[in-house]
C-alpha cells in the first residue's frame, strides 16, 4: 500500500514536471529542418528520415547497430552458460504450414520492397529486418528448420554482417582521407544501399537469434513436464537457489502473467 | 595519423575489436586483445599529444558539421579519460586472459563484451551531442549488463536483471530530457544548446531528469541499490572494469552537461542537493561496506561510498570564487582518476586473495598476512589512496577539494572530507586486522599466478604514486574546458 | 495547441502511466512492459514536440527510429536473461521480491 501511494505521488510530480516543461517551451532558435531540406540533395538518398539515418547521423545509426548485436552476443554467451535441452519448438499442424508456405513468400517479398523503398519513401534496413525475422519465427513456429544456424561461425558471421560492412565502408572513408563515414562523393547513393542491405540480413537474422537463443519451454522449472522432456543434459538446473519449483503455487510465479497454466509442486526434482 | 583521424580511430578499433574477437576462435580471442590494445593505446596517445599542442580537435563525422551531424570532440578532459581507460583496461584484460583460463567456454565471449564497452566509453568521452550520448550510453550499459551476466548462475542473472532495469530506466530519464532539450531548442550539439539555452522550466525540467537518470546509473545514494550485487558479484576483472570506469562515464556525462549548462541554468538548490546526496553516499556506503562478509561486496559498498565525493563538485563549484571553483575541479577530476586505479587495483587484489583463500568470505582471510604479503601489499597501497593518506592520489584530491572548501568558507563540506577519510579507514582496516590475525586451521593457501598479482600490484602503484606527480594529469585535463585558463 | 501537441501530452500521461507500472509492479514480464509503454511516451514527447509549430521534422523521426532498435534491443536481452533466471531459479521475480 505504502509502496503505491509513493509511486502515485512520483508519478504525480514527474506528470506535472513535464506538463509544465510542455507549457512554457519556447520557440527553438535552430531550424534542422532546414538544414536537412537544404543539403537532402547530397545525401545520396531522397527520403529525409533515410538520409538522417544514413547520412548526416550515420554514426548513431552505427552504435545502434553496435547495441543489437551487442544483445545477441550475450544472449550467445548466456546459452554457452546454460545449455538448453534440445529444441521442440514447432506446432506439428498441417493448416500452420500451409499457411505459412503462403505467406512466407510474400514476406520476403515485402522485405525486399521494404529495403528498396527505403530510398525514396517510408521504410528501410529496420523494417525489412523486422519482417524478414517475422518470416522466420513463423517458420520456427511451423516447426520448419532453419538453415543458417549451422556452423554455428557462419551464424556468427552473418550477426556480424550489418555492422561489419557499416564499420568496413566507414573506415574506408577514413583512410582516404575523407572523415569517418564520409562517403565519397557520388557514391554515398550506392554505399548506402550496400549498407542497408547488410543491415537488413542481420537485423533479420538478429532478432531471430534473440527469439531462438530464449531457453525453449521445455526447460521451464514450474511446468507440467514429463520426465522424457527434460533430460539429462542439463544436471545443473533448478539447484542454484534450491528452490526450483517450490514457488509455483504462487499464480504469480509463472512466467506468463495470467497464471492459468498448469503447474507441478515438484517440477524441480532431479532427472 | 593527425589528431582528428586518431579521434576516430580510437571509437573503430574497439569495435573492429568486438567484431573481430567475436568471429575469431575461441583460441585466438584473447591474443587478438595484445595487438587491439596496442592501437587503441596508441590512437589515445596521438590524440592526448594534439590535444596538448594544438588545443581541442574535432572530427565532423560523415563530413557533416553539427547541429546538422554529429562531431566527435576531445579536449583535455575527454583526452585524459581515454588515455585513463587505456591505464586501467590494460592490466584489466592481462589479468582476464590469465583469470579465465580455468572458466567456461562462455568466458570467451568476456573478450567481444571487452571490446563493445571500450568503444562505448571512447564513445561516451568524445561525444558532443545529447543524443549521441544517449546511445553510447545504452552501448555502455548493455556491455556492462552482459559482462555482469557472463557467469551464468542464477545470483549473476538475478544482479544483471536487477542492474538492467535500472540501466534502462536511467537512460529512459535521460532520453525525455533530450527529447524537452530538442523541442525546446531545435538542436542535439552540446555547444549549440549552450548557446542557447535559457534559464526557464522546460530546460530545468529536462536536465533535472537527465541528472536523474544519469545518477541512477552513477549509483548515487538512495539509487545506489543495483551496484553492489552487480560489481560485487561478477567475474574479477569485470568487477574491476565497472568500478573503476563503466560508473564514472555516467558521472562523466553529468559534468559535460553542467561545463555545459549548468553554470548558467542550475539553481544552487540543485548543486547542494547533489552534494547532500553524495556526503550522504560517502557514509552510508562505507558504513555499508563496514558490515560486508564478504570481501568483493565490502568492495564494491567501497565503491557507493567513494563516488560520493565526486558529486560534492556541484556545491564546491557553484556560486564560489573562481579560484575556488577551480580547486574543486582539480580535486574531483583526480578523485576520478585516482579512484579508477585504486578500486580496479583493489578488486584484482581481492580476487587474488579469494584465489589465495579459496573463499570470499573476510573471516577466511585469517593467516594471509604471513603468507600472501604481495596480493595484500596491493590491496593495502589501494586501501591508501582510497582512505586518502599522503602520498596517494586520493590524499590529493581531498586536500584540493579541502582548499576549495577552506577558499569558499564552506565549512560543511570539510566535515564530509575529513570523517569519510575516517570512515573508509574503517572497512579497510577491517580486512587487514582480519588477515593480520593468526590462522588456527591453515598455513597454507593457493598461490595466485605472477601475472595476476602484477596487474594489481602496478594499478596500485600508480593510484599511489599519482599523488607524486599529480600536476601533470591535472594540467592536461584542464586543457580545453572552462577551468583551462590561468 | 494544434495537432501536433497532442503527441506530446499522450506522451506523458504513457510515461506517467508507465512509471507507476514500474514502481509497483514486481513480476518481471511486467516491468518490462512498463518500461516498453514508458519508451513510446517518450518517443512521442520527442516527435510531437519538435513539430509543434513547424511542420515535419525528420530529424526526431530518425532519433525514434535509433530509439525504437535500442529498445527493442534492450527488450529482447531482458528477456533472455529473465527466461534464464526464471529457469534457474523458478521465480519471475526479484530475489528480493519475492
Amino acid at each position: 500500500m505504502i509502496r503505491v501511494a509513493l509511486a502515485a505521488a512520483a508519478c504525480t510530480t514527474f506528470a506535472f514536471a513535464l506538463a509544465v516543461a510542455l507549457l512554457e517551451r519556447p520557440v527553438p532558435a535552430v531550424d534542422l529542418p532546414a538544414a536537412v531540406a537544404g543539403t537532402l540533395g547530397a545525401s545520396g538518398v531522397e527520403h529525409p528520415i533515410t538520409a538522417v539515418l544514413l547520412n548526416f547521423r550515420s554514426y548513431d545509426t552505427l552504435l545502434e547497430i553496435a547495441v543489437l548485436l551487442l544483445a545477441v552476443v550475450v544472449a550467445l554467451a548466456l546459452h554457452e552458460a546454460q545449455p538448453d535441452s534440445p529444441d521442440r519448438m514447432g506446432l506439428d499442424n498441417p493448416l500452420l504450414r500451409a499457411v505459412i508456405g503462403a505467406l512466407v513468400p510474400l514476406m520476403l517479398l515485402t522485405a525486399g520492397y521494404l529495403l528498396w523503398a527505403g530510398a525514396t519513401r517510408p521504410g528501410g534496413a529496420f523494417q525489412a529486418g523486422a519482417v524478414l525475422a517475422a518470416a522466420g519465427v513463423s517458420l520456427r513456429l511451423a516447426g520448419v528448420a532453419l538453415p543458417g544456424f549451422e556452423p554455428p561461425r557462419l551464424w556468427h558471421a552473418g550477426l556480424a554482417l550489418g555492422l561489419a560492412v557499416f564499420l568496413a565502408v566507414g573506415t574506408g572513408a577514413l583512410l582516404a582521407e575523407g572523415g569517418f563515414l564520409a562517403y565519397p562523393t557520388g557514391w554515398a547513393g550506392a554505399l548506402i544501399l550496400a549498407i542497408e542491405l547488410a543491415l537488413t540480413l542481420s537485423i533479420g537474422l538478429t532478432l531471430l537469434s534473440l527469439y531462438r537463443l530464449a531457453p525453449p519451454n521445455a526447460d521451464d522449472p514450474n511446468a507440467a513436464v514429463d520426465g522424457s522432456a527434460r533430460d539429462g543434459r542439463h544436471g545443473s538446473e533448478p539447484v542454484a537457489t534450491g528452490r526450483g519449483g517450490a514457488a509455483s503455487s504462487d499464480e504469480d510465479e509463472q512466467i506468463g502473467m495470467g497464471g492459468d497454466s498448469p503447474s507441478r509442486p515438484d517440477a524441480s526434482a532431479p532427472p | 595519423m593527425s589528431g582528428s583521424a586518431a579521434l576516430a580511430w580510437s571509437v573503430v578499433v574497439p569495435l573492429a575489436g568486438a567484431l573481430a574477437s567475436l568471429l575469431a576462435p575461441p583460441a585466438w580471442r584473447t591474443w587478438l586483445a595484445l595487438p587491439l590494445i596496442a592501437l587503441t593505446g596508441l590512437a589515445s596517445i596521438v590524440l592526448l599529444a594534439a590535444v596538448l599542442t594544438g588545443g581541442p580537435v574535432t572530427h565532423a563525422l560523415g563530413g557533416w558539421a553539427a547541429p546538422l551531424g554529429i562531431a566527435l570532440v576531445a579536449d583535455g578532459l575527454a583526452a585524459g579519460m581515454a588515455m585513463l581507460t587505456v591505464v586501467v583496461a590494460a592490466p584489466c584484460a592481462l589479468y582476464a586472459a590469465v583469470y579465465l583460463r580455468g572458466h567456461s567456454e562462455a568466458s570467451g565471449y568476456f573478450w567481444p563484451l571487452l571490446w563493445f564497452l571500450w568503444a562505448a566509453l571512447n564513445g561516451i568521452w568524445f561525444a558532443a551531442d545529447v543524443f549521441n550520448l544517449y546511445v553510447g550510453l545504452e552501448l555502455l550499459g548493455l556491455a556492462a549488463v552482459g559482462l555482469v551476466a557472463l557467469r551464468g548462475s542464477a545470483e549473476a542473472l538475478a544482479a544483471a536483471m536487477r542492474y538492467l532495469l535500472a540501466a534502462l530506466l536511467g537512460s529512459l530519464a535521460y532520453l525525455l530530457g533530450v527529447a524537452l532539450l530538442y523541442g525546446s531548442y531545435g538542436t542535439l550539439a552540446l555547444d549549440g544548446l549552450a548557446a542557447h539555452a535559457a534559464p526557464q522550466a522546460t530546460t530545468q525540467v529536462a536536465l533535472a531528469l537527465m541528472a536523474l537518470g544519469l545518477a541512477l546509473k552513477t549509483a548515487l545514494f538512495p539509487l545506489h541499490g543495483w551496484l553492489p550485487p552487480a560489481h560485487g558479484g561478477a567475474l574479477t576483472p569485470v568487477s574491476a572494469l565497472l568500478s573503476a570506469l563503466v560508473v564514472k562515464a555516467s558521472f562523466y556525462i553529468l559534468l559535460r552537461l553542467w561545463l555545459a549548462l549548468g553554470p548558467a541554468l542550475g539553481p544552487a538548490t540543485a548543486a547542494t542537493l547533489l552534494g547532500l546526496l553524495g556526503s550522504a553516499a560517502v557514509f552510508w556506503g562505507s558504513w555499508m561496506a563496514w558490515r560486508q562478509r564478504r570481501l568483493k561486496q565490502l568492495v564494491a559498498y567501497s565503491t557507493v561510498a567513494q563516488l560520493g565525493y565526486l558529486f560534492l563538485f556541484f556545491p564546491l563549484a557553484t556560486g564560489v570564487p573562481e579560484a575556488a571553483a577551480r580547486l574543486a575541479w582539480d580535486g574531483t577530476v583526480l578523485a576520478l582518476v585516482s579512484h579508477a586505479l585504486a578500486k580496479a587495483a583493489m578488486f584484482l587484489a581481492a580476487g587474488n586473495l579469494i584465489l589465495a583463500a579459496g573463499s570470499d568470505r573476510i573471516s577466511d582471510l585469517a593467516g594471509m598476512s604471513r603468507f600472501r604479503a604481495l596480493s595484500l601489499l596491493s590491496f593495502g597501497l589501494a586501501g591508501v589512496s582510497l582512505m586518502g593518506l599522503p602520498p596517494s592520489g586520493g590524499f590529493a584530491a581531498k586536500w584540493l577539494l579541502l582548499q576549495s572548501a577552506l577558499a569558499s568558507g564552506r565549512w560543511g563540506w570539510i566535515a564530509v572530507l575529513v570523517l569519510g577519510g575516517l570512515a573508509s579507514a574503517a572497512y579497510v582496516f577491517k580486512v587487514f586486522r582480519r588477515s593480520f590475525r593468526e590462522g588456527p586451521l591453515r598455513d597454507r593457501f593457493h598461490a595466485a599466478p605472477p601475472a595476476l598479482e602484477l596487474a594489481a600490484l602496478a594499478l596500485a602503484l600508480a593510484s599511489v604514486g599519482l599523488g607524486l606527480v599529480a600536476w601533470a594529469p591535472l594540467a592536461a585535463m584542464r586543457a580545453g574546458t572552462v577551468f583551462g585558463g590561468g | 495547441m494544434n495537432g501536433a501537441m497532442l503527441f506530446p501530452w499522450v506522451g506523458i500521461v504513457l510515461c506517467a502511466m508507465g512509471l507507476f507500472a514500474f514502481i509497483v509492479h514486481r513480476h518481471l514480464l511486467r516491468r518490462l512492459l512498463a518500461f516498453n509503454v514508458m519508451g513510446s511516451g517518450t518517443f512521442l514527447v520527442l516527435v510531437g514536440l519538435a513539430q509543434d509549430g513547424r511542420g515535419v521534422d525528420p530529424v526526431p523521426q530518425a532519433l525514434v527510429l535509433t530509439g525504437i532498435v535500442v529498445a527493442v534491443a534492450s527488450t529482447a536481452l531482458a528477456l533472455v536473461i529473465f527466461r534464464r533466471w526464471y529457469r534457474v531459479s523458478g521465480h519471475a521475480r526479484l530475489p528480493e521480491d519475492v
